[in-house]
Formats: structure tokens, sequence, C-alpha cells
């Protein structure tokens, strides 16, 4: 361990020395997006604009693929070498800031004053990480099926009520039209079940923790609200409306190929559905009581701890806080721009656009997972008690499961610095 | 032996040292570390300090506990039953949860419970989780172990023949070996697709779609089931090679002898190969008792422990507390009760199989 740290000085020293020598510092950054052409090109657009534009600071790119990206922060982390610039999954981000990973990101907060709720990543009641996109969810269906089924078309304003949703579920079974009412996505495992579940258990009322002391889940996870919510989830497969184990495939095209009535997919998957018919909706979130939430927070900017020169570090993210390249990011990959003026100027998301809709959802409903650096744990364990429940285990023994364990979690870790 | 291996052998020393330094830096340093972190509290992520906990994680393991509960009644005394007419009992979340009477009970679980006249004892465990990987690995080793080992003893007296051809076999049963086992399981999981899997197709289509279409790795009875067929049929082909080599070890004289005495197949197979086949046998036995408990990739791939913790192992909950939960005591604490486990079992095989004359 100690030949290694040496070791690592040694190329540290030698390429401050060579930074040096052309009086230029190198700001090395980390990206998750390796093996996606159209957003290296992006984030290279981007990196050498800034470096044409200053002549302090030179940043450089490292790409790594998104399976992967995680565990080289850790691994880089342990052995510390981080690089400067990072970017980092929105729920990530308090884990990370809890763990000495990153630091609060200098950037002056009245340019961030207009982005997107979820785009902004704040711990401790710091500023840690901006995003330049934020992703949102909704009920993708077709007008024609509304009509068939003679169903009312939701709105922003006045979203369906859980009676109305389980309304239109039966009554899309009971048409026979689709193999299935729903389309959950249950074939995408990990993150999608926090990120796109949750949401629900809040609207019902509950939490994955509690957000007011962060110290426990008892009551949120396990309370009346959540066995309210615990049920409803079970009842959709047992009522035969949605699938506990779905075919990745029927993921991906079963709705775009009629197999579903509805589907609860992400902004990323909408052009797909857009060029499969020519009358798609996007519905907000059904509201179960306590309004209509959807998940929000994607990957954002931030400086690592180590970094020996952070001003330069929040330079950079400062300088690709443009409008310009929030619309280039937006229509090159799909995602939703963090400034309403940037939407203006996309293809998708200006006012009329296809996806305008999703800019909406993203403003009005978002809310942000748990911000806590248990986090990463927790989603875990929801995901596994969703999926148990899912599978026809006892609501209220699993719900308790899931909250003894994130319990002990949050005590073996000291309450995660809350 | 002892000092021949260490007097004036610095040439041996010499050629095993690059081998021995780096097994001893990759596999005998994180072993020790294992066992170290399995008595702390260390986390993968943290800036809390690591304190020494002592057996607590083993304790969070394994701790069980039992309780038989009555059945309800009512004022006159006569059992509530459910509508089903079972008998109706206290619900268990009211005395594991929070319950000043019962604190032995705090944060125990249920892990199975049986029917003893009308009242019900429930086992309870605290990591319910953790008890369900280990009896799921250990049906998978009992089953797998016999099996594969037997599969591949018969696949190697088959392959065993002067014929034409036979090496093509002999590619042809050994090339699951060669091919990665994650991309081995990635083609499985589409045989074993509940809707179009290949599996299913091949079942209805031989019984004139009278057999039902099955989720073979989305339903709990059938998953576990489900990757013990595909992991046997994986590795068969590795240990029939090892049985091949064994086989080609017992001298063709006793064969010659045994026909001169006029043994039946069997009688040969029964008194000249078996006997033969000895040490082989032991180390198959043993080698296929640690690949099995060590069963991970599968896992990982296909099901991810579910459905309903049915395919749960002991070396996919210490991946997935060490890395995903960022346990690494957990972890820790996982891995060295499965050293434990698999190093007992070994002996035990060892003591069984000894050479008793």
């Amino acid at each position: 361990m100690n030949k290694l740290g040496l070791f690592t000085a040694a190329l540290l020293g030698t390429a401050l020395m060579s930074g040096s020598a052309f009086a230029q510092a190198t700001l090395s950054m980390w990206y998750h997006g390796a093996g996606n052409e159209v957003e290296s090109k992006i984030v290279n657009q981007i990196i050498s604009d800034f470096n044409a534009s200053q002549s302090d600071f030179k940043v450089e790119l490292q790409s790594f693929p998104q399976a992967a990206y995680n565990d080289s922060v850790t691994a880089g982390a342990l052995a510390g070498n981080l690089p400067d610039i990072l970017d980092v999954d929105g729920p990530n981000m308090p884990n990370w800031a809890w763990a000495g990973y990153m630091q609060p990101l200098k950037i002056d907060e009245s340019k961030i004053a207009s982005f997107l709720p979820g785009t902004k990543g704040t711990w401790n009641g710091q500023l840690y990480s901006v995003g330049l996109w934020d992703a949102a969810i909704s009920l993708v269906t077709r007008k024609s099926y509304l009509d068939e089924l003679g169903l009312r078309v939701p709105t922003l304003d006045q979203p369906w009520t859980k009676d109305e949703f389980m309304d239109a579920l039966a009554k899309a079974k009971a048409s026979g039209k689709f193999q299935n009412a729903l389309d959950l996505g249950t074939a995408w495992t990990g993150e999608w079940y926090p990120y796109a579940f949750s949401p629900f258990l809040q609207s019902f009322g509950g939490d994955i923790v509690d957000r007011s002391t962060y110290k426990t889940a008892e009551g949120a996870l396990n309370g009346d609200a959540a066995i309210e919510f615990g049920k409803w989830w079970q009842g959709l497969f047992t009522e035969g409306y949605a699938q506990a184990t779905q075919d990745p495939a029927d993921r991906d095209a079963g709705f775009n190929s009629g197999k579903y009535a509805f589907s609860w997919n992400g902004n990323w998957a909408a052009l797909g559905s857009l060029d499969a018919y020519d009358d798609v909706l996007f519905l907000p979130a059904p509201d179960f009581g306590n309004g209509s939430k959807i998940g929000a927070a994607s990957w954002q900017f931030g400086v690592s701890a180590k970094s020996a020169h952070p001003d330069g570090a929040a330079k950079f993210i400062d300088f690709a806080l443009q409008d310009k390249y929030l619309a280039e990011f937006s229509n090159g990959i799909g995602l939703i721009p963090a400034t309403a003026s940037a939407a203006a100027m996309t293809e998708n998301y200006k006012e009329g656009g296809k996806l305008a809709t999703f800019f909406g959802l993203s403003e009005k409903q978002a809310l942000v997972r748990p911000v806590t650096p248990g986090y990463v744990v927790q989603a875990k364990v929801f995901e596994k008690a969703l999926a148990d429940i899912a599978n026809g285990a006892d609501v209220e023994a699993t719900l308790d499961a899931a909250v003894d364990e994130i319990n002990a979690d949050i005590e073996k870790n000291g309450g995660y610095g809350h | 032996m002892a000092s021949k291996f260490t007097r004036s052998n610095s040439a041996g020393w010499l050629m095993a040292g690059p081998a021995a330094f780096l097994m001893a830096l990759f596999v005998v340093v994180p072993f020790l570390f294992a066992i170290l972190l399995s008595f702390t509290n260390q986390r993968l992520v943290s800036p809390n300090p690591t304190e020494f906990t002592g057996l607590a994680n083993y304790q969070q393991l394994l701790g069980v506990g039992m309780i038989t509960l009555d059945p309800e009644r009512d004022a006159e005394g006569v059992i509530v039953r459910e509508a089903n007419g079972s008998p109706a009992y206290p619900r268990l979340r009211d005395l594991t949860r929070n319950n000043p009477d019962h604190p032995e009970l705090d944060g125990l679980r249920e892990w199975f419970s049986f029917q003893v006249g009308d009242s019900r004892t429930y086992v309870l465990a605290r990591d319910v989780v953790f008890m369900k990987a280990l009896g799921n690995t250990l049906v998978f080793v009992l089953i797998v172990a016999p099996v594969q080992g037997g599969l591949a003893l018969v696949l190697a007296l088959l392959i065993n023949q002067k014929l034409r051809g036979i090496n093509l076999f002999r590619a042809i049963y050994f090339m699951p070996v060669v091919v990665s086992i994650v991309v081995v399981s990635l083609l499985w999981r589409f045989i074993y697709d509940g809707n179009s899997g290949l599996l299913n197709n091949l079942l209805s289509a031989l019984t004139f779609g009278a057999f039902p279409r099955i989720d073979w790795l989305g339903n709990p009875s059938t998953a576990l089931g489900a990757i013990i067929a595909m992991s046997i049929w994986q590795a068969v082909g590795f240990h029939m090679v090892i049985w091949l080599s064994g086989l080609q070890t017992i001298s063709p004289t006793l064969y010659e002898a045994a026909s001169v005495e006029g043994a039946s197949p069997w009688q040969t197979f029964r008194y000249v190969t078996w006997p033969g086949l000895r040490n082989t046998a032991v180390l198959v036995l043993i080698v296929i008792t640690m690949q099995a408990f060590a069963l991970f990739s599968q896992i990982d791939v296909m099901t991810n422990g579910g459905p309903l913790d049915a395919t749960q192992t002991i070396v996919f909950q210490a991946v997935e507390r060490g890395y995903g939960k960022q346990d690494i005591s957990g972890g820790s604490t996982i891995s060295v009760i499965l050293f434990i486990l698999v190093l007992s079992i070994s002996l035990l095989q060892r003591w069984l199989t000894r050479d008793k004359r």
C-alpha cells in the first residue's frame, strides 16, 4: 500500500511538473458515457471550447462505460487518485460527498436559479453537483386507446386519480386486446425500481426513508400508506395487469408493437414510441392521494475532494452550463434540458415540441430520491422488497424486513452524518 | 520430504517464487483480510473509522430463534378460524417488532414454520435471506455433486472408445466448458424464457401443445431447478476430461485379464475400472463440491437471487452485501462462513473416501 502510494505520488509529481512547465494546469475529468458516440462528441466539444476559451486550465477527458463507472470511482478513491472533475448519478452524490470523494461546488448560484430542481445536487445545505439535463417518466399510451376505452385524457393540472387509473387498467384488460394492460418495465432491474416506482409510494404518502430525520425508515416504508401501496402494487400482478417477470424484449418493443395499453417509461424511450404510432400521449403520473410524483435527478457534474485546482474545475462546470450545450445534449441523446431557455432551443422540448410534455412533468411532479448517503443501500433494499411483493410475498412482513435492514444499515453507519 | 523441501533447493524456490508471491498477494492476503474484517464494521465507502465489533456480524447472520404459537381463541375458548378453515394465529409481526414482552424475538423474521396439532411452531432467523441462501447452496451442492460427477463418468466411458470421429464428440462435450459462463447463462436465459423460450417451444411441440408454458426462472418452484440443470450441463465436460484421464491410466492388461476370465461388462467396470478410478473419484467429488459452493455467475446473470429468494446463494449474497450494499464486513463474514463450510465438508469427504487398507 505504501509503495503504491509512493508510486502514485511520484506519478502525480511528474504530472504536476510537466503541467507547470506549460504554465497551464491540467484538469482530469471522468465521464460515464464511453461507447456512446454522440455523447462523447458533445463532451469533447465542450472541453475543446473550454480549453480554447482560456489559457489557465486544460481539461483532459477519460471516459468509462456506464456499467463500470461507479466501481471505477470507488476504486479510484480507495487508491487515492480521483480526477478533478467527476460526473455522478444524482442519487449517488450524497454518498460520495459524505465519503469525502467530492467537495462543494463553488459556482454562482444565481446562474442555476432557473435550472430544473432535479438537476441541482444539494447535500448538507451545500451544492455539490449540477446536471445539464434531467430525465422524466410518463405513462405512455395512445389517444386511440383512450377513446376506445372511453377514458378521459388526464392533464398536468388534473391527473388521473387512483380509481381512474385502476379503472383504465381494468378496462384495458377487459378489452382483451392487450397481452397485459400495463408495462411497468420490471425487466429493468437495478436503479429503475427506486427511480420509477418509489414515486408511486410517495404519492401514496409513504417513502423509502423518513426524510425529516433520515435516521429511520420505520413508519415511512411500513406505515399504513406504505402498506396500502404494497397491497396496490401486489394487486397489479395478481390481477394480471402487469408482469412480475418481464421479457426484456417486451420492455423494449412491447408497447410499440401493441402488447400493452400503457407503458411506464422514460423520455429516452419516447422517440421510439413516436416513430411507432402517430397518436402517442405522454400522461402525467396518477395521483394516489398525495399528488402526482415522478423521480428526478440524472447524471451531474461535480468536483472531487482531492482536486488541486477546484477553482478551475468549477470554472469548467460553469462553462458547460451554457444553454447551447444543454440544448446540444438534448438534441443529441434526447434528455430534458435543464433550463426553459435551453428547451426553447431544442427540437423536441420547445413549446409545441413532441416531447414538451416531459419538461412540464419534470418541472411540476419531479421529486428527488432520498438525499442521503444511505440511499445506495436503501435503493437495493427497496428494489428487493418490491420484487418480492410482486412475486407474491406477504406485504407487511416484506416491508417490515426492508425497514429493519435499512435501519440496521443507518445505525451501522453512525447515522450517515445526518 | 520436509528436509528435501528446505535444504539446498534454491533453484526450486527461485522458480516457484514469482507464482508463490502472486498467490500470497492475491489469495492469502485477501483471505487473511477477510477474516480480520469480519470482526469489524468495515464499509466499502465511509468516512467513519473502522471499529472492532467482535462477533456481531456472525450473530447477525446466524442468529435463530423459535416460537410456538397457540391459535387464537374467542371469548368461549373456541379456536378462531380463517376463511379457509385453518386456525388463526396471533400476528408474528406484533411479537417480533418493538414488543417489550419479547425482547428475545426483536428483529427476527419467519424462516419457515410447521404445524403440530393446533399449535404452530415458527423457526425464526435474524437474517432470513442468508439462511435461504445457505439452504439453496446446500441443495445445489447435494444435487450437482453426484449428478454431475455421475454424468461426467458416463460420458467419459462413452468417449473412451476407439471409434472414428470420437474426437468430435469429445470436443462437443467439452465445448460448454470453454465458453464463458456469463455467455452460457445469457443463452440459457433465452432458453428458459417464459413466453417464447426454446425449452417451452420444445416441450409444447413434443406434447402437441398440451404442456403448459412455464416461466422457468420467474417461478420460485422451478428457478433453482433450472439453474441446477444448466450448471450441470455447463461443467460436465470438464469433469468428463478428468474421468477420461483417470480411465486412461488403467492398464490395458487388466482389461485383457478380465476378458480372459470371462468377466461381463458390468463386472469389468465394477472390479477393474471403478477401483482404478478411486483417486480420480475423490478429486472429481471434491472439485465439484467446491465449485458448486461458489455458485455465483449464473445467479448474477439469470435471476439476481429471485424470485422470492428461491435462488439466493452464499457467494451471491457475499458480493451483494460487500459491494452492492457497501458492507465489506458483512461480505467478509459470509466468505469466512463459506470457507469453514467448504473446508469441513472437504475434510469429511476426504475422511469418508480415505484408503481403508
